[in-house]
């Protein structure tokens, strides 16, 4: 079998190493919360839609109470008030808010006993309906059993939600295993969530619960038809991770991109704003079954792939830690990395199958996310299908889970109809074909491929050292990840991030927390 | 035997495709039909070949790709010449220089830095192009323009809105405006493009900078069109860029 001999010592120290750093991170961002985590709880308690001018009620309600000074409590305790005195739902509550008939801050306090009840059962409602569409995806997953690894994960992403499913269920009747719709460009960066079906979007389509709910639903039939589940994607990163992590729970998303320090680095988001929306977005991806997919490959197309190893393994292990803080399993956090270096050096077929089959071993149970090669494609289609061949074939045999499927047009277009086709075939028939190669093969002892693995673990172990010696904040301020810098105070959505008042109270964080430590309790 | 060579490569002033004999004409052609698999569905992709002007249209592959879209690949052989001698190419006229003439032109000619802003504009999150021909790595071994003493980089990233790209051509006032648009969906990256110009002009700033437009989707004849100075499409090597610029600039200053 083909396998690497990893330094055992090596990898636990990496791990304990990371471990430290994000809990540092947490709990020095504990006493904080954000504007989006607000709005999630408002969605939470069953607001939605949108005000005039468009404003989602979630914004208007959290907005309102910030104008008033009392943000800082949390949103829950001052709903949960209203929807006591005057008897109405929260939704109502927020389309009076919306017309300016009710002041938060005004409604007689119903007492805080009362209020955290009410919140409790208030947010019950949504966590139940997420527990029914989790255990909704375990009997289609038992009745439309996936067989093959790894999966083959194409994109959709036209701009019009309604083109993006004619093209998905296409895809998945040519054997793609999970659908990702890319996000509109700049999505990332809006502080509130679209609102409804969306037919207008540029490098991809707008990320709303209702684009979520029609893809879905389309691709349910197709799995129906195709005897396989066919897995939905969508992003929970940028300024409104958690409401996002929320939306796809309750629309049954599979797999959602959620990296603790992506929006940092590469979308200039705060540092605090992000690893505290993280924490909060994953414990809900926890809570509803979904996968979450880091972005480990974004370093690798930045900076040069040959010297990234070690920044891209460093990087796992602490998104590692942030998620199982947060109470996903292993099963549930898609590391992510790619194939990525210049073809043009000699042996890199033999580097990437080193950095594959480490992380492979390193994460043995977690679904490692494999990306395709783009950097080095141009617009020579031909090559770049055999550079695809060769990325298809390091990942059967290092034994990835989910395979992002390279287009040979990377370099050109957002994928036309054959350019799809043509690159889940080859794929596919990789898949086939090298099923059983790892089996025949063992390494030479201190071959290449063994020296590159242990140099990449090496080089990652002492970078670990100085992230933890600094902590992540300077590191990040520093430059460690992908030569980007960062500052802690600097960067978008800063404003959004406040410190808890003593009388704060979030209902989804407190019974999410109970329910996924509940072992540990 | 030698003086036919000779001839024929004078006279191809009009040329065909060549598959495996000169003038054979032979191109290869692939795309998607909203049709079944089928006899009419063939028959639709040989009259796609027949309207690109391709005489023995053939249909070598034609695969389902679901319900009611077919892929082709065809052959077929083009009998009209290219005209060679008859075309005309734009192109920014600058010579290719290495590394240290453009340093030593500018520092004795300009006497100081070449000031340079560029930006990733609109909605558009993509540096990857902007990064290879700015930063101090550049790309395939040829090193951005931060690696010339002849040039000051500020390099401004992404999703930069035009009115901010202006504003800071403005305060450093910045020699050459850099822009660059991959996101081409529904052609934003044009409507882009011309609102920057339009911004330029309104400040009365278009004429003192060299206005330069970059992507995968660029021609130096589009950014022409569209009122840039030049445009760098796919291939496009920083040293390239680093030549036109320091051409340009000192050309209207009367320095070269």
């Amino acid at each position: 079998m083909l396998r690497l001999e990893i330094d055992g010592e090596k990898v636990e120290k990496c791990h304990e190493m990371a471990s430290s750093v994000s809990s540092r991170v947490n709990q020095e961002l504990g006493p904080f919360s954000t504007v989006a985590i607000e709005r999630t709880v408002a969605r939470f308690f069953g607001i939605d839609g949108v005000a005039k001018d468009d404003v989602p009620l979630p914004n208007v309600v959290v907005e309102h109470l910030k104008s008033q000074g009392r943000l800082e409590d949390g949103v829950a305790l001052h709903l949960a008030n209203a929807c006591l005195y005057y008897g109405e739902s929260p939704q109502e509550i927020a389309e009076k808010i919306a017309l300016g008939k009710i002041s938060l801050s005004q409604v007689p306090w119903q007492g805080r006993e009362a209020c955290q009840e009410k919140a409790f059962e208030l947010v019950g409602v949504s966590l139940e309906k997420i527990r029914e569409k989790r255990r909704e995806r375990e009997v289609l997953l038992e009745s439309l059993p996936v067989k093959e690894r790894p999966w083959l994960y194409v994109i959709c992403a036209t701009g019009n939600i309604y083109e993006d499913i004619i093209q998905a269920k296409m895809a998945a009747s040519q054997g793609a295993d999970v659908i990702a719709v890319i996000r509109s460009t700049g999505q990332s960066l809006l502080d509130y969530v679209p609102y409804g079906p969306t037919t207008e979007g540029y490098g991809g389509t707008y990320a709303t619960q209702e684009n979520f709910r029609l893809m879905r639903k389309a691709l349910d039939e197709e799995s129906e038809k195709l005897g396989r589940y066919v897995r939905l994607v969508n992003y929970c990163s940028g300024l409104c991770m958690p409401e996002i992590a929320f939306m796809g729970a309750v629309e049954r998303l599979d797999m959602m991109l959620n990296d603790a320090m992506y929006g940092i680095l590469f979308r200039d988001i705060n540092m605090e704003r992000t690893l505290v929306d993280q924490r909060f977005s994953r414990m809900i991806n926890a809570y509803a079954g979904i996968i979450i997919n880091t972005g480990e490959d974004n370093y690798l197309t930045t900076v040069d792939a040959f010297n990234a190893g070690p920044a891209v393994l460093a990087s796992q292990f602490i998104n590692y830690h942030f998620a199982k803080k947060a109470g996903l399993p292993d099963e549930y956090i898609g590391l992510g990395h790619a194939f990525q270096i210049d073809p043009r050096i000699e042996d890199s077929l033999t580097y990437e199958i080193a950095m594959a089959l480490l992380v492979r071993e390193i994460f043995g149970d977690c679904p490692v996310k494999y990306m395709p090669p783009t950097v080095h494609k141009s617009g020579d289609i031909f090559f770049a299908h055999v550079l695809d061949t060769c990325f298809n074939m390091v990942s059967v045999l290092t034994g990835q889970s989910i395979h992002l499927v390279g287009m040979l047009t990377e370099a050109i277009h957002t994928p036309l109809l054959q350019d799809r086709y043509l690159s889940i075939s080859a794929a596919r028939y990789m898949r086939t074909a090298a099923r059983h190669l790892a089996e025949n093969f063992f390494l030479e002892k201190d071959c290449l491929i063994q020296r590159r693995a242990s140099e990449i673990l090496d080089r990652t172990e002492k970078l670990l050292g100085e992230v933890s010696r600094k902590g992540l904040f300077q590191a990040i301020e520093e430059g460690t990840f992908a030569g980007v810098k960062r500052q802690r105070t600097g960067g978008k959505g800063r404003e959004g991030v406040f410190r808890k008042s003593q009388w704060y109270f979030n209902p989804v964080e407190d019974l999410l927390v109970k329910e996924l430590f509940r072992n540990e309790a | 035997m030698m003086d036919d060579v000779v001839r024929e490569n004078v006279e191809a002033s009009v040329i065909l495709p060549y598959g495996d004999h000169k003038n054979d004409g032979v191109v290869q052609v692939s795309f998607t039909l909203p049709v079944p698999d089928g006899p009419l569905g063939d028959e639709a992709a040989r009259q796609v070949m027949r309207l690109m002007s391709l005489k023995e249209p053939q249909v070598v592959e034609s695969t389902p790709l679901g319900e009611n879209y077919t892929f082709f690949v065809g052959y077929g052989k083009l009998t009209r010449p290219v005209e060679i001698s008859k075309l005309k190419v734009a192109r920014p006229l600058w010579d290719k220089l290495d590394a240290a003439s453009i340093d030593r032109l500018v520092r004795e000619r300009l006497g100081r830095p070449i000031i340079v802003v560029g930006a990733a504009t609109g909605q558009d999150a993509h540096t990857v192009g902007l990064d290879a021909i700015l930063n101090y790595k550049g790309f395939s071994g040829d090193h951005g323009l931060e690696a010339y003493s002849a040039f000051r980089v500020v390099n401004m990233g992404s999703q930069i809105p035009n009115e901010s790209l202006v504003a800071k051509a403005i305060e450093l006032r910045a020699d050459a405006i850099l822009v660059s648009q991959v996101v081409t969906q529904r052609n934003v990256h044009l409507s882009n493009l011309t609102n920057l110009v339009e911004l330029l002009e309104a400040e009365g700033w278009r004429d003192k900078v060299v206005l330069v437009a970059g992507g995968p989707r660029i021609t130096h004849a589009l950014a022409v069109e569209l009122g840039y100075d030049a445009g760098f499409g796919p291939g496009t090597r920083p040293s390239d860029v680093a030549s036109y610029l320091t051409q340009e600039v000192l050309r209207r200053k009367s320095l070269y």
